[in-house]
């Protein structure tokens, strides 16, 4: 069966009188929600509450298309600065990704280690818990230590603390410019060498990845900066002089181009269609290639200057008993494991004791985290 | 601000818990004498005091451990403490607690610029963990005005910002891991020099929980590279609707400053008449600092004049050279003390939407004739966080509770139209009875019962953030228990 709540109160309702499960739906676009479960879907919580764009401030109702929250941006010269993904294609799902969806994944691209995370923007949040209660936290300013951080919690809870019914985020100017350095055929350790020198250096670089089978086929090496048109030509320009040493660096400043190379890395393009399973696998950015070398990867990029890789591996691989650095791996894709890694036990009983007190019957995306 | 009387059980227990603290610690870390204990019965909100049961000042992780597993047996309360340079209370002691220090723990632990983080044990004062890193060309960004002071243990309780803060977020931004301590002793490491920790973002709670969930004895923390070079740009209007159109219009136009102070005129004539910085004699004067290389710098203040140019300034001063840049800096950089030398202050803290930045001064300047109390505003322009400053005399019996009473009708202006409490000092005791002013109790509840998983006796720094009246149950708990 299918809900879907137009108005927080009704939400609230609906939850109320449950104590079966329940799985919450954004556009569906993750693939998450298992076939012939009880669906709450947040599409019908839906518009732009408040936008000021001279205090940087978005309000929104939780199930907003993504799609329409960048378009209203867009026109103020705006942007959600995360850069959050869409892995429609890669996952081979269909609908209009949320708001809500992408906060309580956390979904947070290339930019994210500059810029920050997804949970980095978030300035406030509504949501009903478990028994049905609305609660608010944060608030639409951006410095506000007022009581606990629930906002932090419920960005990446993947709904099980709560169903949000309304955001509140900050959101950041569109540059003038943008560009990227490019350096073709490195290895992955001289990748990241090359990456870390450029994240360590002045120039505000606003992405760095490195993809073992760029568009043509052969690796590749991306540093962005982004900004005035002549800070970024005196950026790239600089760049390219200190990353002259790792190999042939070239400088691409067309607009249309750079976005389409971030767009590639950031929605894992080059992935489509690729058979089996897709881990996310969070680490030190040094770590990085040592990741590349232990796991058995058909295909593999890293972002975040070596820190984020993903990767599409052999159906059913033990990816996680293979890591041997610290870090954290997710199974985007695939099936037969637990999605989430497993945390520590002393984190993991803090965890179940949260779930437990935000959603005390347990009703929401059972067994999604945690082992309940 | 009331706090509640002392528990008898446990003031009786006072021997054994100096003997069994005492077992595991050096004898120079077990403060229990009334005289020494004295010295940490305040933090920076020096008009409540009461001294502790004891202080004790561990050196490592296992001590912390050793020493809450101990209170949490006898059921004492732990109020920790960094540097105690809280502007809300929340270091204050009750004389049943046991103030943990954490100042003897300062190492830094490991520093990775391949990977840009310092890993360092949180008594460490803010300033020296950029001291540690800026010869290689690197900073720590939080800035919190008392950061020659303050301990990241603190900076992480109160999730403390800074000026520079518009560019480089706060705190719970630039915070990569921990190590902590539950109350019963248990050692945890949530994150680490990865990002994004795997699970719920216990780490986003931990951060800003004003020490009530944890005692953090270690963190990962971001570094970045220095920017090239920084400069300032102060201008003054002769309305405040003027300066808050400019800021709203120079964030609309894409340059994003990495700091836009405001001042109003009655702070502008005290830093003035203290500092000497040359400011003009304006109703509103903002200093905003861009960063980059020369000729980025030059290229962003071109754009940010040309804008103020359009909302009439009465006067603006670019920065040529580094003492030029220093001496726009003074007058703001004094504002605190220039206050301090005309009469006794207290010093708000709480945030609005930028928009409303008129209409709220408007409204501090009737409350301050109603009260009959002096204000003058410093404000983080940028992220609307204000710093009204009420001026009072202490000595004057009725004084501070007028001021208290002044101050708690600015900060419910402030939720009034939109913003917070507090923005960057924390709830402590200060904030906490307005709490109700900003949440419904459902919201108390949803964030009391994150402090049920972390403490269940809620043992740790228990009579702050949370009115009394709402955390009251939960206390009792504990001592029904005794």
């Amino acid at each position: 069966m299918n809900m879907r709540p137009e108005t927080e109160a009704e939400l609230a309702e609906l939850i109320a009188g449950r104590d079966a499960p329940l799985w919450i739906r954004g556009g569906g676009t993750a693939g998450i929600v298992p076939q012939g479960t009880d669906v709450i879907e947040t599409s019908g919580l839906k518009g732009i509450s408040l936008y000021e764009p001279g205090a940087l401030t978005l309000v929104v109702k939780a199930g907003t298309a993504l799609g329409e929250i960048e378009g209203t941006l867009a026109a103020e010269g705006q942007r959600l600065a995360f850069e959050p993904a869409d892995l429609r294609a890669v996952l081979g799902t269909d609908g209009a990704p949320t708001i809500g969806g992408v906060v309580a994944m956390n979904v947070s691209g290339p930019r994210r280690i500059q810029a920050g995370a997804c949970r980095d923007f978030l300035l406030g949040v509504r949501y009903v818990d478990g028994l049905g209660t609305a609660v608010k936290n944060g608030g639409r300013v951006m410095k506000n230590v007022t009581g606990y951080d629930l906002v932090k919690l419920m960005a990446g809870a993947h709904g099980t603390l709560g169903v949000m019914t309304e955001v509140s985020m900050k959101v950041l100017p569109l540059p003038e410019a943008q560009g990227c350095v490019l350096i073709d055929g490195l290895s992955p350790d001289d990748a990241v060498a090359a990456m870390s020198a450029a994240l360590g250096s002045p120039y505000d670089v606003t992405g760095a990845a490195h993809l073992t089978e760029g568009m043509d086929g052969t690796p590749v090496t991306m540093v962005r900066v982004e900004g005035f048109g002549a800070q970024v030509d005196y950026r790239t320009g600089k760049l390219k002089e200190m990353l002259g040493r790792f190999g042939d660096v070239h400088v691409e400043t067309d607009a249309e181009r750079v976005t389409a190379g971030w767009g590639y890395v950031r929605d894992l393009t080059g992935f489509v269609g690729a058979k089996g399973d897709l881990w996310r696998i969070s680490v030190k950015p040094s770590d990085g290639p040592e990741v590349l070398r232990v796991i058995d990867a058909t295909k593999a990029q890293m972002d975040w200057g070596g820190g984020l890789i993903w990767a599409v591996v052999p159906e059913a691989s033990d990816v996680r008993s293979q890591l041997g650095v610290a870090g954290h791996a997710t199974l985007v894709r695939g099936a037969g494991q637990a999605r989430f890694h497993p945390e520590t036990p002393v984190n993991a009983r803090l965890a179940e004791g949260l779930r437990a007190k935000f959603d005390p019957k347990g009703i929401f995306n059972p067994g999604l985290m945690g082992a309940n | 601000m009331e706090m509640p009387a002392p528990n008898p059980t446990i003031l009786a227990k006072k021997a054994e818990l100096v003997r069994r603290l005492s077992e595991v610690l050096p004898e120079d870390a077990v403060i229990h004498e009334e005289s020494e204990t004295r010295a940490y019965e305040c933090d920076a909100l020096t008009a409540y005091r009461c001294p502790p049961l004891a202080a004790v000042l561990p050196a490592s992780t296992q001590e912390v451990s050793e020493v809450l597993r101990i209170c949490h047996d006898l059921g004492v309360p732990v109020v920790p403490r960094g540097s105690g340079t809280s502007l809300a209370g929340g270091a204050l002691p009750t004389a049943d607690s046991v103030i943990l220090g954490v100042a003897r723990m300062n190492e830094v632990l490991e520093t990775d610029y391949d990977n840009r983080f310092i890993r360092v044990q949180t008594g460490r004062t803010n300033l020296s963990v950029t001291v540690a890193v800026e010869a290689d060309g690197f900073f720590y960004a939080p800035d919190p005005s008392s950061q020659l002071a303050c301990a990241i243990a603190g900076n992480i309780a109160m999730n403390s910002g800074g000026a520079h803060c518009l560019k480089y977020g706060v705190t719970t931004n630039n915070l990569m891991g921990v190590t902590m301590v539950l109350m019963d002793g248990t050692v945890t490491e949530i994150g680490g020099a990865h990002l994004d920790a795997a699970g719920l973002d216990l780490l986003g709670v931990i951060c800003g929980s004003e020490g009530q969930l944890g005692v953090v004895t270690e963190a990962t923390l971001r570094i970045l590279a220095k920017p090239e070079g920084a400069l300032p740009v102060l201008m003054g209007f002769d309305t405040n609707e003027g300066a808050g159109a400019c800021v709203s219009d120079i964030i609309k136009a894409g340059v994003l400053p990495v700091a836009i102070e405001f001042m109003d005129r009655p702070c502008i004539e005290a830093c003035e008449a203290f500092a000497k910085a040359g400011y003009p004699m304006c109703e509103a004067l903002l200093i905003i600092e861009v960063e980059g290389s020369p000729e980025e710098i030059q290229h962003q203040l071109g754009l940010i004049k040309e804008i103020a140019a359009a909302h009439n300034p009465v006067d603006y001063r670019e920065a040529a050279d580094a003492d030029e840049a220093y001496r726009i800096w003074l007058g703001r950089k004094s504002a605190f003390g220039a206050m301090g030398q005309i009469n006794d202050y207290m010093c708000l803290d709480g945030t609005i939407p930028v928009s409303a930045l008129p209409e709220v001064l408007r409204r501090i300047g009737e409350l301050s004739k109603q009260y009959g109390l002096g204000v003058a505003n410093v404000f983080h322009a940028g992220d609307g966080n204000m710093h009204p400053l009420i001026l009072y005399n202490a000595n004057e019996p009725g004084q501070l509770e007028l001021c208290e009473a002044f101050g708690a009708d600015i900060l419910r202006l402030c939720v009034e139209v939109g913003g917070c409490l507090t923005g960057e000092h924390g709830v402590g005791i200060e904030k906490r009875d307005l709490m109700v002013d900003q949440f419904d109790p459902v919201d108390l509840e949803a964030q009391m019962a994150v402090k049920d998983v972390f403490d269940p006796a809620w043992l740790l720094n228990p009579t702050k953030v949370f009115p009394l009246a709402s955390s009251e149950a939960r206390r009792a708990v504990k001592i029904a228990a005794e």
